[in-house]
């Protein structure tokens, strides 16, 4: 919706609306979000019609054939030189095709392939009344604690809606870090959001933990939605549109024309400043910044744990992506308003996030405040407003998903009586009882802490070295600070896990499926691939890092 | 041709490799290959010495490129060699007494059960020294001085079950850290210099350099050589380093390793030139200490000592040449190459007399030997002749045409150089004269001594066969070790006068060192009748006490001075006391202050931080109201912030 027609509305209603254009939408730049939200529908279908015993079989395979095809044809458009010499704005203006897009939603649809594998994994629970379980709950529905949740255990019945809730997700956030107007991003922020929100709720065990931490979620990401919503109709305000390019002319002063609706409010700096931060705190609060990453320690722990791998490292990406291109594309012309909020910032979040995490003692509560300074940790890179800040955010992006996804796969493992056992102390010991994975495990907490050889060192390299040259020292002092601070509680677990004595009643390490089993392994392998030979994806990174305008 | 030089340090380095990785199934064979790898190394240098002769004097540098070691932007350190008549010069005398001293070693180790190892270390010796001399840049250089250090550690605590060897290895490597250290300072400050550390551009380009900074890289090179070389303040090592086998104390202690310092500074010559300080400082440091060495010398009743303290003085004179620049480059390699020649002699006849005499080393317990031990005497009385400078033997012209360029420095400079030299040869006859007359002549005081060995509980592996009780039995030793000894003996008489007449050593270098004759306020010839007289004097001196007198079997108490030298000047005891325990003051309070400070600062900051955790970690209450108010209070700085930035 363009001021224009906003104003054609006004005047011509009277006139006959003789003919109403077909929008131009270009397919086969679309494709990769099209298959995902095509297989979504077909999998609410899937629900309605595949007998019950069949459906789980029949939604993993339709789930990973989706996001394969859409990878293959993000693939394929890169290839074709949609990301650098072919780059543009499709559907009406409203999706752009270029290489950070395309950058991101591979990564997005690699990260929702490795959580489909976590989803369906059905080895881990033991079986209830001869019917292989996984990690949600049988019946969403049923209150906890209640006959029928007991009839619908006893009946066997899984959640099999996972499966299209996540390919929903996915949807979203392939158009999230795409979206080249703002109402397209609420919208995406909406539809990736909504499905994240039910995926938190449906846990098979501690299920008031996991439907508290949905209702927080939704309640907290509600909060942030209508901050979005309210800086989106204030940035409208100011600039008559909602297309990033024509807002990024009006903040440059290249257009001059005012829309006479709008002349009252129209080129209010007043207007342009509340609203883009409103705009960017909503993002904020996605990627799990400081002081809006409140929900995260609680999310992180309640929702089930391989939503958790799938949220922490997909939504990461998909906000990332989302707040470069705002950043990027519309505000720059702000840059010198936007840059010192953004440096504090960064700077609250990175110390926030490690120093708290010194003194958890939950494995999952550890995990997200970790995710909460590597936001920081991003941010610095974001704020480098170069080319390279751009490609080191998407080195660091793709690289951080892979470790995340991977690192609470392992959580998945660790068990005992009452599920996974989450907290620290049993962790005690467990490179005695299962010293593979307890090395799997440390492979990833070292790249948390980003320890040369792993790739999260390369990473942290880059941005580093971006927001550096970008003029922002500052940053990577307090940013290598927190690294240090980072890596005495991330060394602190591998300490528990190698040199302390493993406790009597410890819990057992369960032998996975070939699913989880390929997540993890593709987790150890880019982590170590990304760290040992980082330049042809820090190449491919720094190539794909040109936003269309 | 230039293709045969990496082959000059393959061979040895192939033994090395053979011999410490093959095991006890070489142990037969083992002494065979290290030495026949040897020889085939100095033929090679043979083979190339005849190529190079056949060039005009002017083009004889050669060149060998093998890779590129650390290509960095900027930093180029190549693989490539560089062999010059200064090089050769070395190559010959590193293989060619390297040979006779692996050849000696086969009949002194026989019965050692490691003789195998200790022939790869030699052959590690070799390869590492003339890496040493063929490097065509200073960090190859460092290679090779740092592979000679290891080797020379490796052999001086062969004998690792005495704990005097092992400790005496460990100093060896401890001083000589210090002057590596200078080495290193040095490629450094090349590099920010003139951007490269090749012998080749920066030589050239000394000019360009200001002399503050070559000062200042002449002196962190004389550091270098002080270390390597045993020159005061860093010579403690050097007569310690006498626990190793003789022939170790003869190739590397005595002949080739030990003149790398002197190497380094004539090879820098030009760096030298263009910093007078630097050389002031650096005919101080030889002029110092080949009075220190010869004093050392005369007090010493162990023979390696006695003879070691004469390698320190010698070294002193060369180092002493090396400081007066062109006029002196050329005399102290000639001096070298014929020190080379007289000191290996003389230790391997000192080996020779320990191993006729159950490896007794004190020289009061020796006397009357020449009649038991002719060979070894004759082939001993002239290397003893040639170090004194008696006229027509290598000595004299050597060490003559450095008193010489001594007195030529000119100036009060010149007196007092001339005179330390001179009064240095005088010293120098006494010494050798008293080595000689206690262990060759006088009355046979090691009748009715019991044997050294079985007082040393320490008893080294190759005195064991002598069955070692009671009176020794004084014999000559076998060809495999006399005939190496005739051989240097030889090289000993007559490469003074071979390298002297003609001028033919100066024609040799002139091409890579430079020379410039110098001319001694005195004349010439007043030099040399002053050098023979002084050498007269000191002959004449220790016959008077130790020939004419007997020589008491128990050391007697002595000057005071007599005192001190034996205690090699206290300078052990000046270590001791300003370096060690200086330096264990230094590591007590900077304990004291890692514990209380720095862990008090870091353990601090520790449990500050958990402290601060503790506290955040409590706004995060669980209560999603107050996470909502906890995002609307972000939001609203956010956006004052933004507005803020924009207001300012």
């Amino acid at each position: 919706m363009s001021a224009s027609a906003v104003h054609s509305l006004w005047t011509t209603a009277a006139e006959p609306i003789d003919k109403i254009g077909a929008p131009d939408i270009e397919y086969g730049q679309l494709s990769p979000t099209l298959i995902v939200i095509g297989a979504a529908i077909l999998g609410v279908l899937v629900e309605a019609f595949v007998p019950r015993r069949t459906r789980y079989h029949a939604q993993v395979f339709l789930s990973v054939v989706a996001l394969a095809a859409a990878f293959a044809a993000v693939i394929a458009l890169a290839a074709g030189g949609y990301a650098t010499t072919k780059s543009g704005i499709v559907a009406m203006g409203a999706v752009a095709v270029d290489g950070p897009a395309l950058f991101l939603q591979g990564t997005i649809l690699l990260a929702g392939i490795l959580g489909v594998f976590t989803f369906a994994e059905r080895r881990l629970d033991p079986a209830a009344h001869g019917n292989r379980v996984d990690s949600f709950a049988a019946q969403a529905a049923s209150v906890p604690g209640s006959d029928s949740e007991k009839a619908a255990v006893k009946a066997g019945f899984t959640t099999t809606e996972v499966f299209p809730l996540l390919l929903f997700a996915v949807g979203g956030m392939l158009i999230f870090p795409a979206a080249n107007d703002l109402l397209t991003l609420f919208i995406a922020l909406e539809v990736f959001s909504l499905p994240l929100y039910l995926l938190c709720a449906v846990a098979r065990r501690k299920r008031l933990m996991s439907q508290e931490a949905a209702v927080k979620y939704f309640l907290l990401g509600a909060f942030a939605s209508a901050f979005t919503l309210f800086g989106i109709a204030l940035l409208y305000g100011y600039a008559g549109s909602v297309r990033y390019g024509t807002i990024a002319r009006v903040v440059d002063g290249t257009v001059g024309e005012v829309t006479p609706a709008l002349a009252g409010t129209m080129g209010n700096d007043a207007l342009l400043l509340i609203g883009a931060a409103m705009v960017v705190m909503g993002l904020l609060f996605k990627v799990g910044a400081v002081p809006f990453h409140m929900w995260t320690p609680d999310v992180y722990q309640g929702a089930p744990t391989p939503v958790t791998g799938f949220m922490a490292a997909a939504t990461k990406v998909a906000a990332f992506g989302a707040l470069l291109r705002l950043l990027y594309v519309v505000l720059p012309g702000l840059r010198w308003d936007w840059r010192p909020v953004m440096w504090a910032v960064a700077i609250v979040t990175m110390l926030g996030g490690a120093i708290v995490a010194i003194t958890q003692t939950d494995i999952k509560r550890l995990l997200a405040y970790s995710s909460i300074a590597h936001a920081g940790f991003i941010l610095a890179g974001v704020i480098a407003t170069t080319p390279d800040g751009v490609s080191s955010v998407l080195f660091y992006l793709g690289a951080y998903s892979f470790v995340t996804i991977g690192a609470f796969a392992v959580v998945t493992l660790v068990r005992d009586a009452g599920g996974e056992a989450t907290h620290l102390s049993k962790w005690a010991g467990l490179g005695r009882r299962s010293p593979l994975v307890a090395a799997v495990f440390a492979v990833f907490l070292l790249a948390f802490a980003g320890i040369p050889l792993t790739s999260g060192f390369a990473g942290k390299f880059a941005v580093f070295k971006a927001a550096a040259e970008g003029g922002a020292g500052a940053i990577v002092v307090v940013g290598v600070i927190s690294s240090a601070i980072a890596a005495f509680f991330y060394i602190r677990v591998i300490v528990l896990m190698f040199f302390s004595e493993p406790r009597p009643e410890g819990p057992t390490v369960a032998v996975p499926s070939p699913l989880t089993m390929t997540a993890i392994g593709v987790g150890v392998a880019v982590t170590l691939v990304l760290g040992v030979a980082p330049q042809y994806f820090l190449d491919l990174a720094s190539q794909a890092g040109v936003f269309v305008r | 041709m230039e293709n045969l030089i990496a082959l000059l340090i393959a061979a040895p380095l192939l033994g090395a490799a053979v011999l410490l990785c093959g095991g006890r199934r070489l142990d037969a064979v083992g002494h065979w290959i290290g030495t026949v790898l040897a020889a085939a190394s100095f033929v090679v240098g043979v083979v190339l010495f005849a190529d190079m002769l056949g060039k005009d004097p002017e083009n004889r540098a050669m060149h060998q490129f093998l890779f590129s070691w650390i290509p960095v932007g900027g930093f180029q350190a190549d693989v490539a060699f560089q062999l010059d008549q200064l090089s050769m010069t070395f190559v010959l005398l590193i293989t060619g007494v390297g040979s006779l001293i692996h050849v000696y070693s086969i009949g002194y180790m026989e019965h050692d059960e490691r003789r195998r190892r200790f022939f790869g270390y030699l052959n590690l010796f070799l390869a590492a020294m003339l890496l040493l001399v063929l490097a065509d840049n200073y960090l190859l250089l460092y290679v090779g001085w740092e592979g000679v250090g290891l080797a020379s550690y490796l052999l001086i605590g062969f004998w690792q079950h005495k704990p005097s060897a092992a400790t005496a290895a460990k100093k060896a490597f401890l001083v000589n850290r210090v002057g590596d250290v200078g080495l290193s300072i040095a490629i450094m400050l090349m590099f920010t210099t003139f951007g490269t550390f090749a012998f080749g551009p920066v030589l050239e380009a000394t000019g360009e350099a200001t002399e503050g900074k070559l000062t200042a890289i002449a002196l962190m090179l004389l550091l270098a050589a002080c270390g390597k070389s045993a020159q005061v303040p860093l010579q403690s090592w050097l007569g310690d380093a006498m626990e190793g086998p003789t022939p170790v104390s003869a190739l590397i202690h005595a002949a080739t390793m030990v003149t790398a310092g002197v190497y380094l500074i004539v090879r820098s010559a030009d760096i030298f030139n263009a910093a007078p300080d630097a050389q002031l400082v650096t005919t101080v440091v030889g002029a110092v200490t080949l009075l220190f060495g010869a004093i050392v010398g005369c007090a010493k009743d162990d023979i390696k000592k006695a003879l070691a303290g004469s390698t320190m003085s010698q070294i002193g004179y060369m180092v002493l040449a090396a400081g007066l620049g062109p006029i002196g480059y050329v005399f102290a390699i000639m001096h070298l190459v014929t020190h080379g020649f007289f000191k290996a002699g003389l230790f391997l006849g000192a080996g020779s007399v320990m191993h006729g005499m159950n490896d007794e080393v004190d020289m009061r317990k020796y006397g009357g030997l020449r009649k038991y031990m002719p060979i070894t005497f004759i082939t001993f009385g002239l290397g003893y002749l040639a170090i004194i400078g008696f006229p027509g033997l290598s000595g004299f012209f050597s060490k003559d045409k450095i008193i010489e360029a001594a007195f030529a420095k000119g100036g009060t400079e010149g007196w007092i150089l001339g005179g330390v030299a001179l009064l240095g040869a005088a010293i120098t006859a006494f010494y050798m004269t008293r080595v000689m007359l206690m262990t060759f002549f006088g009355e046979e005081r090691w009748r009715n001594q019991p044997s050294a060995s079985p007082a040393e509980p320490d008893v080294e592996p190759a005195a064991e066969h002598h069955g070692a009780q009671g009176e020794p039995h004084p014999h000559e030793s076998p060809k495999v070790m006399t005939v190496p000894m005739i051989v240097l003996a030889v090289g000993s008489v007559f490469a003074g006068a071979f390298f002297s007449i003609g001028d033919r050593f100066i024609h040799w270098l002139e091409p890579v060192t430079g020379h410039a004759h110098g001319n001694p306020p005195i004349g010439a010839a007043a030099v040399t009748a002053s050098t023979v007289a002084v050498m007269v004097l000191g002959v004449g001196l220790a016959w008077l006490q130790y020939g004419r007198r007997p020589v008491p079997v128990v050391a007697p108490r002595g000057s005071l001075l007599t005192r001190a030298a034996r205690r090699d000047l206290y300078q052990d005891d000046f270590n001791h006391v300003v370096l060690v325990r200086g330096g264990e003051h230094l590591t007590r309070s900077l304990v004291y202050v890692d514990h209380t400070l720095v862990d008090g600062v870091v353990n601090g900051t520790a449990a500050g931080m958990g402290g601060l955790s503790g506290r955040l970690r409590r706004i995060q209450n669980g209560y999603a109201r107050s996470y909502a108010v906890s995002m609307f209070g972000g939001a609203a700085i956010l956006i004052a912030a933004t507005l803020l930035m924009r207001a300012v």
